[in-house]
């Protein structure tokens, strides 16, 4: 991470009110680095021109991976390895695989889905959060925006925010 | 993605609370000191799980033969057990998961007192399996293990051996679901914290949450997909749980109605331990503005479709029983009704067929003491339903001479007790250090169903309207 880099930041008591601001606020061509709430906001990774998460992809190849261990040690224990004779019917019985097939599926879907979602955005147990504000968990949606990035001056930027309804702007260093 | 709330809705959030409000009443009882109520609740049960673990010690150490089994009833309380646990661990990944993908709002301040429920109602039920193992420290050969320990490897073409997978995937999915839900929550109290104590350990386990657009992106995302798996998945161990039964030959237990008649069952029990635990909690908390009579409400309306449900099953066994012309299939059930096992049967149709359907009258589903009484009523039912299934299709075969009953000694008893100790001490220590309700979730879709922001949206049109959900 930078150090000293300087922000301005954004407070916001409205949900739709900071949705409407991050256009408002980008239209006149300031790059705002993130928008923090304190709970999902739809279309506002959009509104953001954040890209599309590819978490549902990963979720998929690792519930494909989950289907095929599961098979293979199925198939590897029941037919290869010791095959047992159960009623003089076939070793290759896949109907009777099905549910410990799914539980694989399901299980390795879940893990693998949750240990990338940690690991894309940097969560782990012990990690110091990087916070503009701390009513941004409770009740105030922070809008951070980088001055380094940005051409714009610093009062500029300060009075777009404030007319996009910007309760509050502050200046925070990291 | 908007969506409009018809104004004849209840509230799900009354008092007129703002986000601040939400964030202060859920993180109060997390911040504050325990109460007198909660340490006479948490010493009670913790008495109880004291005196249960004396009998699931002795057990374990003196072997199975503790229990009251005799060569006939060779599975009772243990197995009865096992099954109302893990059947009560359904309703809470039903709630935040199958109403999640149904989109309703009202299950955001229950789902998460639900799921941690689902997770400890699990964990009795597994100490049962361990239990009934007889030599609970080889658990282990039930797993996929190579033949270095000396045994084959396990039989995937059991139904016991995929108990053992749905069950073990079940817990720990359910644990990953609640955790995930539960980490902008300890954001929230970690940045209100006061002590060190609680700024260190609410930010050890919030994982440097900041609530930014990009991880919420993605955690919608995760939450939906894990929905979308828990879905299936809660519909799968109680299938196979009732398959441990369904693929015997025994007389009574060889029905193919067992999957459905089962997952409805447990939904219906799940729906109702949720119930009795919610009202306690609204009280004891404080929470009757998050938890309304609406929710209340809602929960007795699925009991009272799910009792139906297990009510049609019941009547129908009786009839295949009949219609298949098998004469022990037949025996079994009329024994069953009329047999010595005569009041446990008519216990379980009382309590689960004919009690719940009380609740067709509104003024008695929002009755909160009756509510509370039939919840628990529903409940004693389901326990009866388990052992009837097991203890009445063992108790006569097909041999006269070894027909016998089945007495419980203090050991069975002692080890249900067990059961409930765990259940409520850790129900306990969640109610008092984790957030009780989901308030991301009551904070997203408050508007439209808080009576502080009054439906004035859905009239208005322009501005894109946010929820979730």
């Amino acid at each position: 991470m930078d150090t000293n880099q300087k922000y301005l930041v954004g407070i916001y008591e409205d949900e739709d009110e900071v949705l409407h601001a991050v256009s408002e606020v980008r239209g006149k061509g300031v790059k705002i680095e993130e928008v923090y709430t304190p709970f999902p906001i739809h279309g506002l990774d959009v509104a953001l021109g954040h890209p599309r998460t590819r978490i549902p992809k990963a979720a998929f190849l690792f519930g494909l991976t989950g289907l095929t261990c599961a098979l293979s040690l199925i198939s590897y224990t029941m037919v290869f390895d010791w095959p047992m004779i159960i009623g003089g019917k076939d070793a290759f019985a896949l109907p009777d695989w099905i549910p410990v097939s799914f539980e694989g599926t399901v299980l390795f879907t879940a893990f693998g889905m949750v240990f990338t979602f940690l690991a894309s955005n940097g969560l782990w147990p012990g990690k110091e959060p990087r916070l503009f504000d701390l009513r941004g968990t409770d009740d105030k949606f922070i809008m951070a925006v980088n001055l380094g990035s940005n051409r714009l001056s610093e009062n500029e930027i300060e009075s777009v925010l404030k007319e996009s309804g910007a309760i509050e702007v502050n200046v925070k260093q990291f | 993605m908007s969506h409009v709330v018809s104004p004849i809705r209840e509230h799900l959030v009354d008092g007129g609370k703002s986000y601040h409000d939400v964030t202060h009443d859920i993180c109060k009882q997390v911040e504050g000191a325990p109460t007198k109520e909660w340490k006479i609740a948490f010493g009670v049960s913790c008495v109880i799980f004291a005196y249960g673990a004396y009998c699931l010690f002795w057990t374990w150490w003196e072997g199975i033969g503790v229990w009251g089994l005799n060569k006939t009833v060779g599975w009772a309380w243990d197995i009865t057990n096992f099954v109302w646990w893990v059947g009560i661990g359904h309703a809470g990944t039903l709630i935040s998961a199958v109403l999640l993908l149904f989109r309703q709002k009202w299950r955001t301040s229950i789902n998460r007192s639900a799921e941690a429920m689902t997770i400890f109602a699990v964990l009795c039920a597994a100490s049962f399996i361990l239990a009934h193992m007889g030599r609970p420290w080889l658990f282990y050969w039930a797993l996929p293990l190579p033949n270095t320990f000396g045994s084959l490897w396990v039989n995937f073409n059991s139904p016991l051996v995929w108990d053992v997978f749905a069950i073990s995937t079940y817990l720990s999915v359910s644990l990953v679901f609640w955790y995930i839900g539960l980490v902008p929550d300890l954001a929230t109290i970690r940045d209100r914290a006061q002590t060190k104590a609680s700024k260190f350990w609410y930010g050890l386990f919030s994982l440097g949450w900041t609530g930014s657009a990009k991880t919420w992106a993605r955690y919608e995302y995760v939450s939906l997909i894990l929905a979308g798996i828990s879905t299936p998945l809660v519909l799968s161990v109680h299938t196979i749980v009732s398959m441990d039964f369904a693929t015997s030959v025994i007389p009574g237990w060889h029905t193919t109605i067992f999957p459905p008649y089962f997952v409805a069952g447990a939904i219906f029990s799940g729906f109702a331990m949720v119930q009795t635990l919610l009202l306690i909690t609204r009280v004891v908390f404080k929470l009757e503005d998050y938890i309304t009579i609406e929710h209340i409400e809602m929960m007795n309306i699925i009991v009272t479709v799910t009792g139906s449900i297990v009510g049609i099953a019941y009547l129908t066994e009786f009839f295949i029983a009949w219609y298949s012309g098998v004469e022990y299939e037949s025996y079994c059930f009329i024994n069953r009704a009329t047999g010595p096992y005569w009041w446990a049967y008519w216990m379980m149709m009382t309590c689960n067929v004919i009690s719940p359907q009380l609740f067709w009258f509104k003024s008695i589903r929002t009755n909160l003491l009756v509510s509370f009484f039939l919840s628990i009523v529903v409940n004693v039912g389901m326990w009866f339903e388990r052992f009837v299934i097991i203890v009445s299709s063992l108790h006569r075969d097909y041999l006269p001479s070894s027909w016998a009953m089945f007495s419980p000694t203090m050991y069975d008893m002692g080890d249900y007790i067990f059961s409930f100790g765990l259940f409520f001490t850790l129900f306990f220590l969640f109610a008092k250090f984790l957030p009780v309700v989901n308030m991301a979730e009551v904070k997203a879709v408050m508007k439209g169903v808080s009576s502080n922001y009054p439906h004035k949206k859905s009239h208005g049109g322009g501005k894109a309207k946010t929820t979730t959900h």
